[in-house]
């Protein structure tokens, strides 16, 4: 070889893992795409222009739903997976708090067509730092074969097996002139991964785009028509003619809008997370913020449970509001399966003399068990030195920890023994205050008067908090 | 950029990793000078492969480009540089 050459080599980019290790199953070195996919061939040129530019490691790769979710185990950049539609929605949070990153969201056209239209309009319209990949190939390709508001007229799909009708199913939507239409889009291209012409017709708009994105110019839109043999039931040969017959006719090709000579670079708000600024903004005081009330009694996560049509939500509802009276800061989310009777519920209360960060918590450090599958899904999750209150009427077996304080308590029973079953939730809360004076029961009280309408029902149920109360201080 | 000692042939030249090959034959559709066909035998994905027949590839980078796996094929050619 002459000293004046040397020899290069055209392969993978580095901005492509040299094996796909999240991939599952044995074939780390090929994609999980379908022999023909045109996702490849797009995955190919965006990472050889990250690489060539040298922007590998400021890039955030957003995957969608569809085919391409799995772009993460190929990208060797930043990667983060939005849900079905989403990625604009995901791609905007990014580039706000990243600003100096170059962020791509990947997507097809089920998924920025139909499911994120939304998304992808406003974020267009807000003009965000990000640019959209968008693979457009007349079809919903993972979930086999359904018709995509790209699909064209005529098409047979899954869902529309005679074909697509205009009538039916409308006109296929041109994204990309779609998007053209906003103000605030500073580049906008449809392309075509077909033959080797059109293919690098795409290389130049992808590597357009990405240069874009690294001077800060706004938001860029590149569709790339691209081939579903599988989903077409097609030769590969036989889908890039038949994009080449019957999508490009109607999605033109070329540069749709390009204002990016006119356009200066911007950098977005930058959201906060100086704490001063934060506290400021929100008229707070830095450090502990009380409650209205000067009482001491930290922070109270209690989780009541029991099968549905047992009370457990509603207890929680009732110690919520009567801590809110008592000017405590307080929580209640609830958690149920779909049926209104028979199944499990419970709830999360949150009652706190300082402000509640989430209302959501893992390890409660008081349970409320009204039932026996109560007590086995959240016994251990009760922080130690807890409080687990069972209902003995009901479950038979022992609590097995031995670092909790334990109430074992016939909640049903003295319920029953006033003549009202149906009030063991305000016996199960009359034991809690009775083990745990969080507040006066007159609270409890106050709460029952306003959601009890019958004279009848509302002595009876303070009967039953008295009860519960009676109880656990007889212990 | 490297100079790998597997690579004996004369310049430029294609290599395929049969193995990386799923059978679809686009690279073959954009060679211009019709130097790959497809194998009579399977790899071990079950597909007909790519192969390049030694003679007449023109560096043109085509069948990289057309190619959906990012590792399949790789285009080696000479280049000039000043000393």
């Amino acid at each position: 070889m002459e000293p004046s050459t040397i020899t290069v080599k055209k392969g993978k980019p580095e901005a492509i893992y040299d094996t796909f290790e999240r991939k599952a199953g044995k074939d780390k070195l090929t994609t999980h795409y379908c022999p023909g996919c045109g996702h490849g061939r797009v995955h190919k040129l965006v990472a050889e222009a990250l690489s060539d530019f040298g922007l590998t490691d400021k890039t955030i790769f957003i995957s969608p739903v569809g085919c391409s979710v799995f772009a993460y185990y190929y990208m060797n950049t930043g990667n983060v997976q939005a849900p079905h539609g989403r990625a604009p929605a995901v791609g905007t949070g990014l580039c706000r708090v990243r600003p100096d990153s170059v962020v791509i969201s990947y997507q097809g056209d089920g998924d920025l067509a139909a499911i994120g239209t939304a998304e992808i309009i406003h974020a267009a319209n807000r003009g965000e730092n990000m640019m959209v990949i968008f693979v457009n190939n007349a079809i919903y390709g993972m979930t086999g074969g359904q018709m995509a508001p790209t699909t064209m007229v005529g098409q047979k799909t899954q869902t529309t097996p005679r074909g697509r009708t205009v009538m039916n199913e409308g006109h296929p939507i041109r994204m990309a002139e779609l998007i053209s239409g906003l103000e605030a889009p500073v580049y906008v291209e449809r392309c075509a991964v077909t033959d080797t012409k059109n293919i690098m017709k795409t290389r130049k708009a992808i590597r357009k785009a990405v240069q874009l994105q690294a001077e800060k110019k706004g938001f860029s839109f590149i569709e790339i028509l691209s081939a579903c043999p599988t989903g077409w039931k097609m030769t590969p040969k036989d889908s890039i003619k038949w994009i080449q017959d019957n999508l490009e006719p109607y999605f033109k090709l070329g540069t749709i809008k390009d204002v990016s000579a006119e356009r200066e670079p911007m950098i977005k708000p930058v959201p906060t997370n100086d704490a001063e600024a934060i506290y400021s903004a929100l008229g707070l005081q830095k450090g502990k913020t009380k409650a209205s009330t000067d009482r001491a009694i930290g922070e109270k996560r209690i989780k009541i449970a029991g099968f549905g049509g047992q009370g457990a939500l509603t207890a929680g509802v009732m110690l919520a509001n009567a801590g809110m009276n008592d000017g405590l800061h307080v929580s209640w989310i609830p958690s149920y399966g779909p049926e209104m009777r028979g199944g499990t519920a419970n709830c999360s209360v949150v009652i706190s003399d300082r402000r509640i960060g989430s209302p959501v918590f893992e390890s409660p450090n008081v349970l409320i068990a009204m039932n026996g599958p109560s007590l086995d899904a959240f016994e251990a999750d009760v922080t130690a030195g807890g409080t687990i209150i069972v209902n003995s009427s009901i479950v038979e077996r022992k609590v097995k920890r031995s670092d909790v304080k334990v109430i074992c308590a016939p909640l049903t029973d003295l319920a029953a023994d006033l003549g009202i079953k149906a009030a063991a939730n305000s016996v199960a809360i009359g034991v809690y205050l009775g083990h745990e004076k969080v507040f006066e029961r007159e609270r409890i009280y106050d709460v029952l008067k306003t959601s009890l309408k019958k004279k009848e029902a509302l002595a009876l149920n303070i009967q039953a908090v008295d009860a519960g109360y009676a109880f656990a201080q007889g212990k | 950029m490297e100079n790998p000692a597997n690579v004996k042939k004369k310049l430029p030249t294609v290599e395929i990793d049969l193995n990386q090959c799923k059978g679809c034959a686009l690279c073959i559709e954009s060679c211009m000078p019709k130097v790959l066909s497809l194998s009579p035998a399977y790899n071990q994905l079950g597909y007909q492969y790519a192969v390049y027949g030694g003679n007449g590839c023109t560096g043109c980078e085509a069948c990289y480009y057309a190619c959906p796996e990012p590792g399949a094929i790789a285009v080696y050619k000479e280049k000039k540089v000043k000393a």
